[in-house]
C-alpha cells in the first residue's frame, strides 16, 4: 500500500472568529441553561442520563460555541466542522446543546421521550444536528476515521470531533479504530473523553482499569491533550489548538459526573436518573442561583 | 458423516477462468479512476495492491485487520459524499462487524458496498472460522440492504457496476475460487430480477449462488430423465427478492425446491418461503447446508455435496416432494 498523503497545505480550522457573536455568548450563562434543560428532562416520565449528560455540558458548550464551524440553519452545511457523540448516553446532553445552539426550539425538548417525540434517549439522525446514531458504545471513533479521511480527500480543511465516555473506552472497537487514525495520520481527527471516571456499576478503574489513559493514546500514536473538563477557557484553548498534520489528538477533559447535582455527584448512581418534580425545582432554583451568584 | 458421492466433473469456462473474485478486483481497478466518488477500502484482504490503481491510488485505503473500523469509516466517507466500496471476508462482515454495518452504515441508508468474499464453504480447508454460512440471514434482515449473490465471475461485473448505482447499502456475496460459467443468457442479469434457466410445468427449482445453480440445472435434467419437467430460476438477488418471477413460474404449481450455500436457518429459502407464504399455499424445501460447523477440510464443491447441495439430492427431494403431494400415487 502507498503511503496515505500527508495534509496538503489546507489551513488551520475555522473557529468561531473573534466578530462572530457566538463568540461573544455568555458561555457560563449558555452552559446553565443546558444544565435546566438537562434537569427538565430527567424529570420526565422516563428520566435520563442525568450523570454523563452533565459532565459534558462545558465540552458541548464550547464546541458547539466556540470551536466548530457550522450553522444551526443549515445541519448537513458542506463546509461544517463535525461532531460525534459517540457516548450516546450523553444524549439529553447534546438536545440540550443543539436547542440552545438553534437546532430547534425548546418546545421539543420538553417533549423528550414522550410518545411520538424524536427526541430518544439515544440520538440518532432523524434529529437535526446529530451526525450519526450512538448508544451503543464504540462506534463513534471509526465513524470519525470515515470523516476524517473524506475530509483529507477533499483537501477541505474541516475538522472533526468525536465525543466519548471514559467507560466507552473498554470497548475494543475503539481502540481498533485509535491505531486506524495514527496509522493514517489524520490530524484533523480529535477526540475527547469525558474522563468522568465512572460508569454503572461504579468506577472505571474498578470495572476495567483504564489508567494509565493518557500513555495508552501516546502509545496508539496520538497527541494528548489535558484539561478540566469544566474549565471552558482550558477547553477552548485546547479545542482550538492547531492540529497536528500527523497525528490525530486526544483531549482527556477531567470532568465530575453528574456535575450541577450537589447531592450525586461524582456518585455512579448519578448515571440515570428520574427526578421528582420536587428535585427537579429545586435543582433549577439552584443552578439559578449560582448563576445569579456569578454576575 | 454424509457419504461422499463423485462430484460431476468440473467445467470451468472456456472464456474466463477467474474466480468471481478477481473479476470483481479487476473491475474494482478500472472503475476506481474513473468514478470520483468512489473509495476502495480495504481490510488486508490481500485482495488488492495500491499500485493497481495508479492516479486513484490515494482513494485506495487499507485500513488493516479492523473489520468494525472499516464498515465505520465507510459510514463516515458515505455521509461525506463518497461511494466507498469496502472489503472484507464474508464471514467477518456478516458477524464480526455486524453491528457497525447496521447501526453506522444500514441505520442512514448510506451507500457503501460490502464487498465479502470467501462466502459459503467456499474458503474450504481454511475451516470455520472462515466459512460463512450465517450472512444471508443476518445481512438480509437490515432495513434498506440490498443483497446480492453472483451466479459466476461474468455476472459479478455486471452486478457490482449496478449494485455501485444504486444509491444505498449492497452486501456482494462474493466466493474464493473459481466456480463454472452458468449458462450463457441472452441478457446481462438485472439486479432484482430472476433469470428463468430452465421452464417446466411440473415443479420449481430456485436456486441462489454459483454451485447451487448448477446443481438446480443438473437436477432438472436428473427429473426429465423421469419425465419431471422442473424450471429453474436463478436468483442472484437476496433481497429485494423477485416474488413476482417466482409466482409467474409458479403458475398453479404447489411446490418450489430452493438451493442454497447457506444454512436452512434465515437464508434464501427462508425468504423465498417469507415471501411465499404471504401470497400462495405453495410448500417450499430448503436444501442448504446442515445445522452444522462444517468441520473437515475439503473444497467448495466436495463441502456442499457433503453437506446435501448436490443435484442428485435436489432431483431426490423434488421427487419426493411431488409424490407427498399426489398422495404417493405418482
Amino acid at each position: 500500500m502507498s503511503s496515505p498523503p500527508l495534509l496538503r497545505g489546507t489551513p488551520p480550522p475555522a473557529a468561531t472568529t473573534a466578530d462572530d457573536p457566538r463568540r461573544e455568548a455568555d458561555l457560563p450563562e449558555v452552559v446553565t441553561r443546558i444544565r435546566e434543560h438537562v434537569v427538565r428532562m430527567c424529570a420526565s416520565d422516563e428520566g435520563g442520563h442525568l450523570g454523563g449528560s452533565m459532565s459534558l455540558v462545558e465540552i458541548l458548550a464550547v464546541l458547539y460555541f466556540r470551536v466548530l464551524r457550522h450553522d444551526p440553519c443549515f445541519p448537513g452545511l458542506p463546509e461544517r466542522d463535525v461532531l460525534l457523540l459517540s457516548k450516546g448516553h450523553g444524549g439529553i446532553g447534546l438536545f440540550a446543546t443543539l436547542c440552545e445552539a438553534g437546532y430547534f426550539p425548546a418546545g421539543e425538548l420538553a417533549g423528550y421521550a414522550r410518545p411520538g417525540s424524536h427526541l430518544t434517549a439515544h440520538p440518532h439522525p432523524g434529529i437535526p444536528g446529530v451526525e450519526m446514531p450512538s448508544g451503543s458504545l464504540g462506534h463513534g471513533l471509526a465513524v470519525g476515521v470515515g470523516y476524517a479521511l473524506a475530509h483529507r480527500l477533499d483537501e477541505s480543511g474541516r475538522r472533526c470531533f468525536v465525543v466519548m465516555g471514559d467507560g466507552e473506552l473498554q470497548e475494543g472497537s475503539v481502540w481498533e479504530a485509535a491505531s486506524v487514525a495514527a496509522a493514517h495520520r489524520l490530524g484533523r481527527l480529535t477526540a475527547v473523553v469525558d474522563r468522568n471516571g465512572l460508569q454503572i456499576s461504579g468506577s472505571t478503574e474498578m470495572v476495567g482499569a483504564l489508567e494509565p489513559l493518557a500513555d495508552r493514546w501516546r502509545a496508539f500514536g496520538w497527541r494528548v491533550l489535558e484539561a478540566d473538563g469544566h474549565d471552558t477557557e482550558a477547553l477552548t484553548a485546547a479545542l482550538t489548538l492547531a492540529p497536528d498534520p500527523h497525528r490525530p489528538t486526544v483531549l482527556i477533559a477531567h470532568t465530575v459526573k453528574g456535575k450541577g447535582v450537589p447531592r450525586i455527584e461524582g456518585q455512579a448512581r448519578s448515571h440515570y436518573a428520574k427526578l421528582s418534580r420536587r428535585q427537579e425545582l429545586q435543582l433549577l432554583k439552584a443552578l439559578r442561583a449560582e448563576a445569579e451568584a456569578r454576575r | 458423516m454424509t457419504t461422499l458421492t463423485a462430484p460431476p466433473p468440473a467445467a470451468p469456462a472456456a472464456e474466463d477462468t477467474r474466480s468471481a473474485r478477481e473479476v470483481h478486483r479487476d473491475t474494482v481497478a478500472r472503475l476506481l479512476p474513473r468514478e470520483e466518488r468512489l473509495v476502495v477500502l480495504d481490510s488486508d484482504t490481500g485482495l488488492f495492491n495500491g499500485v493497481d490503481f495508479g492516479l486513484a491510488a490515494d482513494r485506495y485505503l487499507n485500513l488493516g485487520i479492523a473489520e468494525h473500523t472499516l464498515m465505520g469509516a465507510a459510514s463516515g466517507l458515505a455521509r461525506e459524499g463518497r461511494i466507498p466500496l469496502v472489503h472484507t471476508m464474508a464471514a467477518f462482515a456478516s458477524s464480526r462487524a455486524l453491528e457497525a454495518v447496521k447501526l453506522d452504515i444500514a441505520l442512514n441508508n448510506l451507500p457503501v458496498l460490502i464487498a465479502a468474499t470467501h462466502a459459503g464453504v467456499s474458503a474450504g480447508h481454511l475451516g470455520p472460522t472462515h466459512h460463512a454460512l450465517e450472512d444471508l440471514a443476518t445481512l438480509r434482515v437490515l432495513p434498506h440492504m440490498t443483497v446480492v449473490v453472483p451466479g459466476d465471475p461474468a455476472q459479478t461485473a455486471e452486478l457490482l457496476r449496478q449494485a455501485l448505482a444504486c444509491g444505498g447499502p449492497v452486501y456482494l456475496r462474493l466466493g474464493r475460487g473459481a466456480t463454472p460459467a452458468l449458462p450463457a443468457d441472452a441478457e446481462p442479469p438485472r439486479l432484482g430480477r430472476a433469470q428463468i434457466l430452465r421452464r417446466g410445468g411440473d415443479i420449481t427449482l430456485a436456486a441462489c449462488g454459483p454451485y447451487p445453480v448448477l446443481a438446480a440445472l443438473e437436477a432438472a435434467e436428473l427429473l426429465a430423465a423421469d419425465g419431471i419437467e422442473a424450471n429453474v430460476l436463478h436468483l442472484h438477488t437476496v433481497k429485494p427478492l423477485d416474488t413476482p418471477a417466482l409466482l409467474e413460474a409458479l403458475g398453479d404449481q404447489r411446490t418450489v425446491i430452493t438451493v442454497e450455500e447457506h444454512w436452512a436457518a434465515g437464508g434464501f429459502g427462508s425468504a423465498v418461503a417469507e415471501e411465499l407464504s404471504a401470497v400462495r399455499p405453495v410448500q417450499v424445501h430448503r436444501i442448504a447446508m446442515p445445522d452444522a460447523f462444517v468441520q473437515v477440510a475439503g473444497s467448495q464443491r466436495l463441502l456442499l455435496e457433503q453437506g446435501g447441495v448436490s443435484a442428485p439430492a435436489v432431483a431426490d427431494r423434488a421427487r419426493r416432494a411431488l409424490d407427498t403431494a399426489q398422495g404417493g400415487t405418482r
